[in-house]
């Protein structure tokens, strides 16, 4: 019953900001160069909320997520622009062969832990990186030049769709046998929850939707190159998470959004640009070492007296 | 304790809010700027000062090549100003980073159409970043001029279209790998040829498919093909492979930074042959980076020569050495007619529209400047000639010119 | 002939490689955190060094040691501010905080610099010996010098001294080692301190050897030394050595096929087969997991 509350009161509140934002932009208020920072918003939101479910749900530690990204983008560009297809078969195409690579990565990298995992994971995502850049077919280092075919709309779409799906399965059977595993894997082991199925699951479903973002990702900016998905972009995405709050989809969220803003307005002092971003996140990590929300949702900070608001 | 906890996290929260809330201050104010902006672009003819937008790398990878331009195109922006501007009107310009990344290459595009509304950009320097601003440049209508793209996909797309918006300056990759194929063959007598490309830029492999086509037309073999990536720093194992295959000339397209150090750890393994690359040679670091020793016996094909005795280029090189107190490599000077070609595009244009001025550049017959005298072809590519430069003792010597 | 060389290639790459990787692996074993900031150290040595030869006109060995102590001196700086309120934080939000110092590194050396790479000036005549048709820059002869001294020096130091007692028992059990009235605090200083440093010795070798420096070099050494660290054994110095030289060499080799293209996918396909096979390493211990 609450939940399906929730539910509804997300899609509502999706659709009033698309009204609003769609009004702006048909009203002359939002020009190109606005839309441009929302499309890129609504990217790193997927990404971040993608990772989230590895990271903050399931506690394993990836920071390889560039490489889905650069599946997702590669497969829909090919799509595309080499077989023609229109852009939502190639989205759905980009997040299909990305989620198969994740789910090729992840069964045998999963059984490791902790910091191995994590610097695994970066050199899966170093590897898939390195063989884009080495077949011709995609334009190796040069890169590959991509119609621009995305709209806001397409992006706000792609973004409620990943909101949902990722809240949703947080709330079911499947997704409280990622945060066990997250809480103690040995215990839940112990308790019977097939852990090995969880955190594999987890990790396809991230590499999905980063896949997502990198098929949007590649059909807004013209041209995609491998050094694109490096793995400072893997950092990238990580930041956003951690930032937020491990645990915390509205968290991750918020930092998403907040980063973006911040990276676009540091764009007029190109100097001091990384300086800035690299001092917010020492000095967060150093006094909120949980993130901006903790483990926290947005939903219980307005919900005063009642209990269980929080998904944790 | 527990008051020392809440003070840091009062602290915390107040650093976090404030720079949201600057952050959100920094976004109200731009919208009011370009509220303003749009206000008065609607008389944009009127205006007093006619804006070019330069859309350049001034951080990141390739920093060197965009701020190099971007200095050019400044000293060419004060002269042209001094002179009284075009029409009475000043000219100022826009310098956007787009930190050597295609995405930001983009955005600093848009930028400059959407909320500096520019008359002309100047583009991104590599290739790959001008590919990425030329919808934009399309879609609202601004001509952009590359000033060193030389991939021929710039210009011209897949399919063999045109960008009708986009030009440049510089001559594109399969040329210089013809003439340096022609001077390997012709002037140092070269049969058995390796080349060593990098293979992370659309330049060096055109380059290196041109100079492979045209050497073995001229009856010479191609011992040994091999490639890096940018950011490389150990290429004595596969220079070790080259060395082996006993090559008599070896062709090195790439930029300076890997350049100077392949052509050091070559010297330094015995390869004594002459070596040769093209523009992406250009730049005092390399000799650096290589030692003057080493780089001796070896040659460039370059779109100028600050020794060129020419006057105009010696005028040219007097002022910027005034201006930026160093001598000025082949990007000042691309920089620095970039500029020359839009303002006279823009003059014989007679207003600062974008199709006229488009109009204009793709008429530019006969322009004569720093980097040679030009016409545009149908491809928006300049037919201009080709200097190739020797290396002796750390400076470069004017060898000879060659025309298309 | 021609693999003799290559094999010297491989080696003068390894060693280099293997003197990062010591400082990650020290680093890693005392305080189990993947200290990404290490590679800028490096970076930072590189320069120090490169201005201490080139402007101030000192000779190699002066300007060695300077960057080492400097290294020194802003790796205890690193850990002091960032690092020590971390000790009880999740290992992510450590990580998190590394990453920040290392991007703060690299952008304020950019800020004050600008992007573009310098030079390294030659401090010896470079003159080649050729031994077995293979040609040995009299640079690299010297470079393997310092290497292996210094690895002496570091062997020396943890298992001869006081302070490198101390530090293999705050690796092996931190609580413990307090306990018995060990200061782990001035321990992990000191880790920290002679990390850096020869993160520091590395970063000059660098310059001299492969000639450019910019303020990005540090990002890919950093991150093929921790694969080295890996591959021979996190927390173990030996492994370390192993590891760094195994690296060099193997990437040496694929170049020398002909598959330079492949080079660095080559170092992280070795790293993910290591992890998944033997996730220890090649002189780890296999530790249990504790309930």
């Amino acid at each position: 019953m609450k939940k399906s509350k929730a539910f509804w009161g997300f899609l509502v509140l999706a659709l009033v900001i698309y009204a609003v934002v769609q009004g702006m932009i048909s009203g002359g208020m939002l020009d190109l160069y606005y839309q441009n920072i929302l499309i890129q918003m609504c990217i790193n939101v997927m990404l971040a909320v993608s990772l989230h479910i590895v990271i903050g749900i399931t506690g394993q530690f990836s920071i390889g997520h560039a490489g889905f990204m650069a599946v997702g983008a590669y497969v829909s560009a090919i799509v595309t622009m080499k077989l023609g297809l229109p852009l939502i078969v190639a989205i759905l195409l980009g997040a299909v062969i990305s989620a198969l690579a994740g789910l090729l990565v992840g069964i045998p990298t999963l059984r490791l832990k902790g910091d191995y995992l994590a610097i695994a994971t970066l050199g899966f995502a170093e590897i898939i990186r390195i063989i884009f850049l080495n077949v011709d077919y995609v334009g190796g280092a040069a890169g590959m030049v991509v119609m621009n075919m995305t709209t806001w709309t397409y992006a706000f779409v792609a973004v409620v769709i990943t909101i949902l799906v990722i809240a949703n399965f947080t709330n079911s059977r499947h997704g409280r046998g990622c945060i066990s595993i997250r809480e103690d894997e040995i215990a839940s082991d112990a308790m019977g929850i097939n852990t090995t199925y969880y955190k594999v699951i987890a990790f396809t479903i991230g590499a999905f939707f980063a896949g997502v973002a990198g098929a949007i990702y590649s059909h807004n900016f013209f041209i995609i190159q491998p050094t694109t998905f490096n793995f400072l972009k893997s950092f990238d995405i990580l930041i956003y998470v951690v930032l937020g709050g491990l645990g915390s989809l509205s968290g991750s969220v918020i930092a998403a959004i907040f980063l973006t803003v911040v990276s676009a307005y540091l764009s007029n002092f190109p100097e001091t640009r990384m300086i800035i971003y690299s001092l917010v996140l020492i000095i967060v990590m150093l006094y909120r070492p949980t993130g901006l929300m903790g483990t926290k949702e947005i939903t219980s900070l307005f919900k005063f007296g009642k209990k269980g608001g929080s998904k944790v | 304790m527990t008051e020392k906890k809440t003070l840091k996290r009062f602290a915390s929260v107040f650093l976090t809010s404030s720079l949201i809330v600057g952050a959100l201050a920094g976004c109200g104010s731009k919208e009011e700027g370009t509220s303003t902006d749009s206000g008065g672009s609607t008389s944009d003819d009127t205006s007093e000062v006619i804006k070019i937008g330069a859309n350049l790398e001034l951080s990141g990878a390739v920093a060197s090549y965009g701020s190099s331009i971007g200095k050019g195109a400044e000293l060419a922006v004060e002269e042209i100003n001094a002179a009284g501007g075009i029409d009475g009107k000043k000219i100022e310009l826009v310098k956007v980073d787009n930190k050597s990344e295609n995405s930001e290459a983009t955005n600093a595009a848009i930028k400059l159409a959407t909320q500096d509304k520019v008359a002309a950009m100047i583009a991104p320097a590599t290739s790959g970043n001008v590919i990425a601003t030329a919808q934009i440049a399309n879609q609202y209508k601004i001509p952009t001029v590359t000033a060193s793209g030389t991939a021929p996909n710039v210009t011209e797309n897949e399919d063999g279209s045109i960008n009708d918006f986009v030009f440049r300056t510089c001559f594109i990759d399969p040329f210089q790998g013809v003439v340096a194929a022609n001077f390997a063959t012709e002037e140092l007598k070269a049969k058995n040829v390796a080349i060593y490309a990098d293979n992370s830029s659309d330049y060096a492999k055109g380059l290196a498919a041109a100079f492979k086509e045209q050497i073995e037309a001229n009856g010479g073999t191609v011992v040994k093909e091999e490639a890096y990536v940018a950011d490389d720093v150990d290429f004595k194992s596969t220079l070790t492979n080259i060395k082996s295959a006993n090559p008599d000339f070896v062709f090195i397209p790439g930029y300076y930074e890997e350049v100077g150090l392949i052509v050091k750890q070559a010297r330094e393994l015995g390869i004594d042959v002459p070596l040769m690359g093209a523009d992406g040679w250009d730049s005092p670091t390399l000799v650096e980076l290589a030692g003057k020793d080493a780089l001796n016996n070896t040659f460039i094909t370059n779109h100028y020569s600050s020794q060129d005795p020419d006057e105009t280029i010696q005028s040219f090189v007097d002022a910027f050495e005034a201006k930026f107190s160093e001598a000025p490599n082949a990007f000042h000077a691309l920089g620095y007619d970039t500029v020359y070609y839009i303002v006279d595009a823009i003059k014989r244009a007679g207003s600062a529209d974008g199709e006229a001025i488009q109009k204009a550049l793709a008429e530019t017959t006969d322009l004569s400047l720093i980097t040679g005298t030009f016409s545009v072809d149908e491809k928006h590519n300049p037919v201009k000639s080709a200097t190739v430069l020797e290396y002796v003792d750390g400076n470069q010597q004017f060898n000879s010119k060659v025309n298309p | 002939m021609e693999w003799l060389q290559q094999l010297v290639n491989g080696i003068s790459l390894g060693s280099i490689y293997a003197l990062i990787a010591l400082g990650y692996t020290m680093v890693y074993g005392i305080i189990k955190l993947i200290n990404f900031a290490h590679g800028d150290v490096f970076m930072l040595g590189a320069f120090i060094g490169f201005y201490a030869i080139a402007r101030w006109d000192l000779g190699f060995f002066p300007a060695l040691i300077i960057a080492m102590l400097l290294c020194a001196i802003i790796g205890v700086i690193i850990e002091r501010v960032a690092y020590k309120r971390l000790r009880n934080a999740t290992r992510i939000a450590a990580l998190i905080t590394a990453i920040g110092v290392s991007l703060l590194i690299e952008y304020t050396v950019i800020f004050f610099r600008g992007a573009s790479p310098e030079a390294y000036p030659e401090v010896f005549a470079n003159k080649s010996i050729n031994i077995l048709g293979a040609n040995i820059s009299s640079i690299s002869i010297v470079i393997l010098a310092v290497t292996v001294v210094l690895m002496i020096l570091l062997h020396f130091i943890v298992h001869k001294t006081k302070i490198g007692k101390a530090m293999r028992a705050v690796s092996h059990d931190a609580d413990a080692a307090r306990l018995m009235g060990i200061n782990v605090d001035n321990t992990i200083s000191a880790t920290f301190a002679i990390g850096s440093a020869l993160a520091g010795a590395a970063g000059v070798i660098f310059g001299l050897y492969y000639t450019r420096i910019e303020p990005l070099m540090g990002v890919l050494p950093g991150l093929k030394a921790f694969v080295a660290a890996v591959l021979g054994g996190i927390g173990s110095i030996p492994g370390a050595m192993t590891g760094g030289l195994v690296l060099g060499v193997v990437e040496t080799i694929v170049s020398a096929l002909g598959y330079s293209l492949w080079r660095d996918a080559a170092a992280f396909v070795i790293l993910i087969l290591i992890l998944i096979l033997k996730p220890s390493g090649i002189f780890g211990k296999n530790t249990r997991e504790k309930v």
